[in-house]
């Protein structure tokens, strides 16, 4: 690792600027993640901005909703009485990642900003047109077990590792930015861009805008939703497939829906055509098993991630009745 | 009072469990320097240039070894030749690649940080050729396996198999396996000013080896290796990983010497994937053939592993084939294909691990065939005495592990249906597999000192690899001299004390156990003579080889226990600081077993000849039985172990609680191996996908349910006078199989492919 430097911002707004001024400069929350990247070589960058003192980390509740601050700990916020009762997709998808060691110390905000695991992505003597557009994807005739069957381009075909943003997606969430011209909202739906022809663009920031906090909406369907990891042991894995699903039932059948998979694209992946298959249908088996099978219509599997498939189908189904048995 | 056998708490519990056990790489230093290793990024090829200037200019830097600097090094003897190495070819002695991983350059700065930073400013160029990758090329014998040729045969298996009347012919896979301790290797290097050269080690390679391998590789003639003082205290898991001397273990003494200041180096947890071994993967053919009623005729288990230019470890798959069921015509055989990954080693189990999952899985399919209990299957097929070698068991409480295993678990509630059993949304399945392992006794000696203060101190040059050794060899000693284990203390890892070999192969408790107990005996019967020459002592004029320990430090006639003499009182009278002796054990069966490997024609075959007389008249192996209850989820393809019941027997139980201990996690091991530990290899580029810890999945406490282990705790007088045979690697065998197994039997799936997830089960 190279040698760097690291100061304490004073501010959100100070943080930002420190970056902002400076290409070369990185902001670093709980360091669960950035630190890899220092270590693995993915960035190098000169100077880390330390934002974790901030005061970014209230979790607050509003009648239109929560609004997370970015430097509030996976775990703090997993733990939260209001967040577990009427959020229960984000409370699990939270207590899913990760290792408690890590949900310790890993921010919200840093969460949303993970890079994608894919090993050839993450060991730079790998070539990889993520990190080095142009030089060919070994994962096409290598291992890829663990890699996209939605929506992945020619050129890259990694997956994002957060649970968390998967069910942000399902919660019509948007993310907070400060940025040295002020703050803006964006979107999570447009928060992580969709593929295109560069693989490098993760998401919406622009370098030096600082993700100060999320908004999630009560809305109708927050308090009847559910999330599943599926995973290639009890705990501590990236998720295969992993499914955030949130619905509101009116009168016996589905009004409105929201269905997000994560583990299966370069971005948390909503699948409308599952939603619309619910929409006016009780939620009951034959509606599952339209969502579930339209959840996966688009998938493009690689030769070795076809199970891929099944787990997705699977989960979709499994989320959504687990959802309607708890009415 | 005898304290072998009871559960006497770890002695090195609390400094564990408190951080303050001093590890290798927590040894602090005066003046030392930190070195990293720089790895070639191709699997095969040339470094067509390779520029240090400046990684040499960079802050901090004092040395940086590259092959057009360093000085010449000798190729290492093999492991299988007597010597200390698997991979016999020396670090940077060349330009070429012979695998992704091995080391390029050797950096030593004044701190870790520097190094790091200065191997990242050192740029390298390659020719690259194409790796060879995967076990597809021209397959040929190795010289050896596990000291044996490579192929076996008894009776006539192939014409058996024609004649059978239900035959089974499958073919299995594993993949790379990695040890992946918790603790990463560390060397650090230090010469004093008289040319003795001083090695700290993480090793469980055993210091005396690595003694005559520091002497073989740094150019020091053998008589002189008693300048070289190895320690290793305490191991962070070992597993086969760091056994024997690999170039990382060379390069400190290498660069501590031109440098004239200690080097550490401390792997980083990537470069531990390509510098200590792993295990190869394994393709295996099995074919079973049986009559009607599940009698075995023939077996024939081909098996493929890795080979290297470098060095030569074939994975001996087939070897419990050769002795776990009574069929008159069994062919094992051994080959290898030639891959740029390096050479493969020890790893947990070795042999018996991937080559149980093979015969256990065809064994499973065959009593589907026969439409027969899977238990059954095995008891009709039951040795009486070892098929193999011709000669009994000396201890063989197998039988006994099936039926108290299976009256723990309750195999009898097993619908033998494939799918049938479900507990919710769950399929629910049964299976179960036989564990057999070859533990081996080495040469060890053991002294032991009594002390003006009644209390010992027994030093053997062991190393405690994490198994317990510092508890169980104390307990041994204070029950041959007749006082407290808290009385006595074990020391050990360290080349100063007497000589032993390596704990591997399970061998510590039968190697090291006999060993103390004769030293401890025979200063016991020092002191006793010390006494009955002695007026002042009750046990005057006594006959001193019948006096007995009757404890709390007490020596009493045979014939009136009132009138004992005690090891302080006849310590004090005598003016004795403290008596001491020194045993040996297991030295002239292993020399017979091994002088034709070891020494050349014609010494070996006539020390072979000259020590006939040790050559075992009995077979030794630990037995178990594995029981496994799985839960699969049928729509997501999601195995969980939800029971296991591993009923072992390992002669006498020194100590219950690290003996639990050891199977508890060698079972974990084979719930990795069997649900998700693998390494995969780039097929193109020859290269490790995830060397790391978030690629390589080991089991969570998630993953690992209730554990339960019986022992028959039945001592075998046959193997020594301790009665104990080995423990640590007979647990991981079976369980894959049994895992494989049960799954089969929820699903109605059989997955011949380790490790098992939801691509297996649903792709």
């Amino acid at each position: 690792m190279r040698p760097f430097g690291y100061v304490r911002a004073e501010s959100p707004e100070a943080a930002a600027a420190l970056v902002a001024g400076d290409l070369s400069a990185a902001f670093v929350g709980g360091g669960t993640e950035i630190l890899n990247w220092l270590k693995d070589g993915l960035a190098d960058p000169a100077l880390l901005v330390d934002v974790g003192r901030l005061g970014l980390d209230a979790v607050e509740v509003s009648d239109g909703g929560l609004r997370l601050g970015s430097g509030a700990r996976m775990s703090d916020v997993a733990r939260d009485r209001h967040v577990r009762a009427e959020f229960p997709v984000l409370a699990r998808a939270l207590e899913a990642g990760a290792s408690p060691q890590l949900r310790n110390m890993a921010t919200l905000g840093g969460n949303l900003l993970q890079r994608t695991r894919c090993a050839y992505f993450r060991e730079p003597s790998f070539p990889c047109n993520k990190r080095v557009p142009g030089t060919g994807c070994p994962a096409r005739d290598g291992d890829h077990a663990m890699h996209a069957i939605l929506g992945a381009s020619d050129a890259c075909v990694a997956v994002h590792p957060s649970d968390l943003a998967v069910a942000l997606l399902a919660l019509d969430a948007r993310v907070e930015v400060l940025g040295v011209h002020g703050r803006r909202e964006v979107a999570i739906e447009d928060f992580y861009p969709h593929a295109g022809d560069d693989p490098r663009r993760e998401t919406a920031l622009r370098h030096g805008e600082l993700v100060v906090g999320i908004g999630v909406p009560s809305g109708p369907r927050a308090r009847t939703s559910g999330y599943l990891k599926v995973r290639e042991r009890g705990s501590f894995a990236f998720a295969l497939v992993s499914v955030a699903a949130a619905v509101e039932v009116v009168e016996g059948v589905v009004r409105s829906a929201r269905i997000a998979l994560g583990g299966v694209a370069h971005r948390p992946w909503r699948v409308r055509a599952a939603e619309d298959a619910l929409l006016g249908r009780p939620l009951a088996d034959g509606s599952v098993a339209d969502a579930a099978e339209a959840a996966v219509r688009d998938a493009d599997p690689l030769p070795g991630n076809r199970y891929k498939v099944a787990i997705a189908r699977g989960a979709v189904r499994r989320v959504l009745e687990e959802i309607g048995e708890r009415g | 009072m005898t304290s072998v056998g009871t559960p006497v708490p770890r002695v090195d519990g609390l400094l564990k469990a408190t951080g303050t056990a001093r590890y290798t790489a927590d040894i602090p230093f005066e003046d030392l320097t930190h070195a990293v290793l720089l790895q070639a990024t191709i699997a095969r090829g040339r470094i067509a240039s390779i520029d240090a200037s400046a990684a040499e200019a960079a802050p901090g830097v004092l040395l940086v070894l590259t092959h057009l600097n360093a000085p010449r090094l000798p190729r290492m003897r093999a492991f299988a030749k007597g010597g200390s190495a698997q991979q016999t070819v020396p670090a940077l002695q060349d330009d070429r690649v012979r695998f992704a991983g091995e080391t390029v350059a050797f950096v030593v700065a004044e701190s870790q940080e520097q190094a790091r930073y200065a191997a990242m400013l050192i740029s390298v160029e390659y020719d690259e050729e194409p790796p060879a990758v995967g076990l597809h090329g021209d397959a040929y014998p190795p010289a050896k396996v596990n000291g044996q040729p490579p192929d076996y045969r008894r009776g006539d298996a192939e014409r058996a198999l024609a004649d059978a009347a239900v035959t089974v012919e499958r073919t299995y896979r594993t993949p790379v396996h990695h040890h992946n301790p918790i603790e990463p290797p560390v060397t650090i290097a230090s010469w004093d000013d008289d040319g003795g050269l001083t090695v700290h080690e993480a090793a469980q390679g055993g210091v005396h080896m690595m003694r005559l391998g520091f002497a073989e590789a740094l150019g020091i003639p053998r008589r002189k290796a008693g300048s070289i003082r190895v320690v290793s205290k305490f191991l962070g898991g070992g597993f086969g990983g760091k056994g024997f001397m690999w170039p990382r273990n060379i390069l400190p003494a290498v660069a501590a010497r031109l440098l004239g200041r200690p080097v550490k180096l401390e792997l980083t947890r990537a470069q531990m994937y390509t510098s200590g071994g792993y295990r190869s993967e394994t393709v295996q053919r099995l074919r079973l053939g049986a009559d009607r009623d599940g009698r075995l005729g023939s077996i024939v288990h081909e098996s493929t592993s890795t080979g290297s230019d470098m060095g030569e470890f074939p994975e001996p798959c087939a070897q419990i084939t050769q002795m776990l069921y009574a069929c008159p015509n069994v062919t094992g055989t051994h080959r290898l294909v030639r891959q740029n990954v390096g050479v493969p080693t020890f790893t947990r189990a070795p042999g018996e691990g991937p080559g149980s999952f093979a015969l256990e899985s065809a064994l499973d399919e065959l009593a589907g065939e026969l439409s027969l209990d899977p238990l059954e299957l095995r008891l009709r097929n039951y040795a009486e005495t070892d098929p193999e070698h011709d000669r009994p068991w000396s201890s063989k409480g197998l039988r006994e592990c099936y039926s108290e295993g299976a009256e723990r678990f309750g195999w009898s509630a097993r619908n033998p249906e494939p799918g049938s059993m479900r507990d919710g949304r769950w399929l629910v399945g049964y299976g179960m597999a036989t564990a057999a392992y070859s533990s081996h006794t080495w040469p060890t000696f053991a002294r032991v000192r009594i002390r003006a203060d009644g209390t010992a101190v027994v030093r053997c040059a062991t190393t405690d690899i994490g198994t317990g050794t510092y508890t169980v060899m104390a307990q041994v000693a204070a029950d041959a001299l007749g006082v407290r284990p808290g009385d006595v203390t074990f020391e050990a890892g360290d080349t100063r004390y007497p000589f032993a070999f390596p704990p591997v192969s399970s061998s510590g408790a039968r190697s090291i156990g006999p060993a103390v107990r004769a030293a401890a005996l025979a200063v016991r019967t020092r002191v006793a003579r010390l006494a009955v020459k002695d007026r002042e002592s009750p046990l005057f004029g006594a006959d001193a080889a019948t006096v007995r320990a009757i404890g709390g430090g007490r020596l009493a006639r045979a014939d009136d226990p009132e009138r004992y003499d005690t090891f302080v009182d006849v310590l004090e009278r005598a003016g004795l600081g403290h008596v001491e002796e020194r045993k040996g054990y297991g030295v002239m069966p292993f020399l017979h077993s091994t002088a034709s490997g070891i020494a050349p024609w014609p010494v070996g075959p006539l020390l072979r000849v000259a020590t006939r007389p040790f050559a075992g008249r009995y077979s030794t192996y630990d037995f178990g039985a594995q029981f496994v209850e799985v839960r699969v989820d049928p729509d997501l393809g999601v195995v969980r172990v939800s029971r296991v019941v591993g009923v072992y027997d390992i002669g006498r139980v020194l100590n219950p609680r690290t003996a639990r201990n050891q199977a508890v996690g060698g079972i974990t091991w084979g719930i990795g191996m069997a649900l998700m530990e693998r390494t995969t290899t780039h097929p193109r580029l020859g290269k490790y996908t995830s060397p790391n810890l978030s690629g390589y999945l080991l089991p969570t406490n998630a993953d690992v349910p209730d554990i339960d282990v019986h022992f028959l705790d039945r001592p075998d007088p046959l193997v020594n006078p301790l009665g104990v045979k080995g423990v640590g690697e007979l647990p991981v065998v079976g369980v894959a199989a049994a895992i494989a197994n049960a799954v089969h039997h929820a699903t109605g799936k059989r997955v011949r492919s380790l490790p098992i997830g939801p691509a297996e089960l649903l792709g």
